[in-house]
């Protein structure tokens, strides 16, 4: 700062403390003051660590044995296996191998007992920490609620290095009436640990993903797990009344409730 | 028809133009994904070479998409101008290189020239050139645009100011609205990309935009970025709509998977401009591309990813639209894989869109699964600002709240204008000196904001969520 320019610089802190009242509406980075055309240094530092956590995120890979350890503990039967991508570089470039099952992946749920009406997928996606973090309050809630409405549930898959779409296959190799994939959204710098969840009637290799529907933002500070069930479960009842997901479902309630997959999953 | 080069005694074969293209473009993971990509650098400077040595006119006699399958592709030959390609019928792609650089071909032989050239001329060249080739020419490119004001002027660099909401609060987005403003963005428009596509969202939003441009007068244009379909029933209804925006790419098919055709932006360009809300200028539409959207529509057709993208200027400029911006880093890094790739496409992007014709800007910008960071976003920003970018778009502390994304701040702004002099459109500099928010250099005033920020503080309190 130049020393004869003491003025404006008291005016720039009464201009940042006035706008942050505007603050209580909105979680954008409104109000941050600055330092000559650049950001004040705590901001900066501020946004770094928040991208830092981001980027950790997507690059952390998920304790698969320690979830399937409390999976099974809560009584939940889990299969284990991966997609085509052998690591996250080839996962982050190729989307088309984190759709299909590895041949071993097959063979595992091959062996399943098929024909349930739900088949439930827990994939990493974009954010382990998504998993670790709201996966069995989401998973324990949504058994809960699905037995209310009696229907059946497969296997619950745990899927290393999986897309959204890697549970069409799995979906359809258990002969599951519809499926529930549970997955790792992309990281955004205000929260790195958001799930997703995409509903699939009658899934199959090849679906297109404005034949499901979604609800995303799940996490604890954002929608809980346990709404999230709920929210699920009413998407799923839908679909069983009317045989369909998708923008289908969406024109048939003629509603905004749930939202369809844009072709930018 | 084949394409050779021989290298050293080794002779390459390309087998058709689509594959000569997609191997002669600089490596992106894009075009790994779509199995498209040269197999070794050694290949893709032959199939440059190749490349470099084709009559410019081979262009006008391959439709890379079928005709009459495709109508980008009619749209395409249709309305190509024979006479204004004379000037460089005679020329290869190297040779037309060449050309562009040459100082004697100045700003007007290029808006000449524009009509006379296919997206397939413009992405062929834009392969055998560098980012300062890619930057020098544009810069010579003039694309001049207007509504409430005017974009695109030499010495001048437009903002999109992006107020977004995760649930589209009213309230949210204006205070959002309210810090861009005080920071002197938003002249090329401010743009809310909405959190539903329901039609009554779009009509509170595109209401409530409008009513704060009014009270504050600011002499720019706003735009809600639902769905053209929602645009035109929002028009129906008689909401303020200034510009109709849509996503398009660069085939048929692809644009069938957002839902659009050609007939119907020209109903929508019709309807926006039968509002007749403009004050300078008569421009409507807003269009937003990306490289990468054809491959993800699965509607690529074996072309490589920057043709395709191209291949949508020829839709943007046929609609004469206010504004068009890539959104170059936020499809993802399966089609850009890091800051070099989306650099290099920024560049791309921009010089092809400025040789078409189009008013090309660009959302500098990056996913937290792309590897890239703030470095490759100032970087990008200063050689855009330089190459003469029409517009580029800011959100409060780069930070996108609603579509979790990583833009540019509105301190970048800032940066760019003290670092390399590019001003704003000269009617919303106008406003900003005689709100006190700037002084005659177009330098912002901090004391004048204090004054200034307290009845629309006051406005913002008091409306509904």
């Amino acid at each position: 700062m130049m020393p004869d320019e003491p003025p404006d610089r008291n005016n720039q802190l009464a201009v940042t403390d006035k706008l942050a009242r505007l603050r209580r509406f909105t979680p954008a980075r409104i109000a941050l003051g600055r330092a000559g055309s650049g950001q004040l240094t705590a901001t900066g530092l501020r946004f770094m660590l928040d991208h830092a956590r981001a980027r950790d995120a997507v690059h952390a890979a998920l304790d698969f044995d320690t979830i399937g350890q409390s999976l099974r503990e809560r009584d939940w039967s889990v299969v284990h296996v991966q997609s085509t991508a052998a690591d996250r570089a080839e996962y982050l470039r190729r989307p088309d191998l984190g759709r299909r099952l590895s041949p071993a992946g097959r063979l595992a749920i091959d062996g399943q007992q098929r024909g349930s009406d739900v088949a439930i997928v827990a994939a990493d996606g974009l954010s382990a920490s998504a998993i670790e973090i709201n996966l069995l309050p989401l998973v324990d809630q949504l058994r809960r609620l699905l037995l209310a409405q009696g229907l059946t549930m497969g296997p619950l898959v745990l899927v290393g290095q999986g897309r959204v779409a890697v549970g069409d296959e799995i979906g359809e190799l258990l002969g599951a009436k519809l499926a529930v994939v549970l997955i790792g959204e992309r990281p955004g710098l205000s929260a790195a640990d958001s799930l997703g969840a995409y509903i699939t009637w009658r899934p199959r290799v090849g679906m297109m993903d404005s034949s499901r529907n979604c609800i995303s933002n799940i996490r604890p500070a954002g929608l809980s797990p346990e709404d999230a069930a709920a929210q699920i479960v009413g998407v799923v009842e839908l679909a069983f009344k009317h045989a369909t997901t998708g923008v289908r479902l969406n024109d048939l309630r003629g509603t905004e409730a749930i939202s369809a997959v844009g072709p930018r999953e | 028809m084949c394409y050779h080069t021989t290298i050293n005694g080794t002779r390459w074969t390309f087998h058709d133009l689509k594959t000569l293209l997609a191997k002669a473009s600089p490596a992106r993971s894009g075009d790994v994904l779509a199995g498209v990509a040269a197999q070794s650098a050694i290949e893709r400077v032959a199939a440059q070479m190749a490349l470099a040595d084709l009559p410019l006119k081979t262009f006008l006699n391959i439709d890379l998409v079928p005709y009459e399958e495709d109508e980008v592709s009619r749209l395409i030959h249709d309305s190509h101008d024979l006479t204004a390609f004379e000037p460089v019928s005679h020329l290869t792609v190297g040779g037309f290189r060449e050309w562009l650089l040459d100082t004697r071909t100045t700003t007007s032989h290029l808006a000449a020239l524009a009509p006379g050239l296919t997206p397939e001329m413009a992405a062929a060249v834009s392969k055998i050139m560098r980012a300062q080739d890619l930057i020098v020419v544009a810069a010579k490119c003039s694309v001049i645009t207007a509504f409430r004001n005017t974009i695109g002027l030499a010495g001048r660099l437009s903002t999109r100011l992006q107020p977004n909401h995760p649930t589209d609060d009213s309230r949210g987005i204006a205070a959002s609205l309210l810090d861009g403003l005080l920071f002197g963005v938003g002249d090329a428009v401010i743009g809310v990309n909405p959190a539903t596509d329901s039609l009554q969202d779009y009509v509170r939003i595109v209401s409530l935009l409008d009513n704060v441009r009014e009270r504050l007068e600011v002499p720019t244009q706003t735009c809600c970025l639902g769905h053209v379909t929602t645009a035109i029933q929002a028009i129906n209804l008689g909401a303020p709509v200034d510009l109709v925006f849509q996503s398009i790419a660069g085939s048929e098919k692809a644009n069938r998977g957002f839902g659009i055709s050609l007939s119907l932006l020209a109903e929508a360009n019709d309807a926006a401009l039968s509002l007749a809300r403009g004050t300078v200028g008569r421009n409507v539409m807003y269009f937003e591309t990306g490289q990468g959207s054809a491959l993800s529509a699965d509607a690529h057709f074996g072309i490589d990813q920057q043709t395709m993208e191209a291949r949508a200027y020829a839709i943007a400029r046929r609609f004469k639209p206010l504004l068009v911006n890539t959104v170059v880093g936020f499809i993802g890094p399966e089609y850009l894989y890091n800051g070099k790739e989306i650099t290099r496409a920024g560049l791309e992007d921009h010089f092809c869109g400025k040789l078409l014709g189009v008013p090309m800007g660009c959302d500098v910008c990056y996913t937290n699964h792309a590897e890239a960071d703030q470095d490759d976003m100032d970087a990008l920003l200063t050689l855009l600002t330089a190459a003469g970018v029409t517009f580029v778009i800011a959100v409060p502390g780069a930070d996108d709240v609603m579509l979790n994304y990583q833009s540019l701040a509105f301190h970048d702004i800032l940066y760019v204008r003290q670092t390399l002099g590019r001003r704003c459109a000269p009617e919303f500099e106008d406003w900003l000196q005689r709100t006190g928010l700037a002084d005659v250099d177009g330098r912002l005033l901090e004391k004048a904001a204090s004054g200034a920020i307290g009845p629309a503080i006051a406005l913002i309190e008091t409306m509904e969520a």
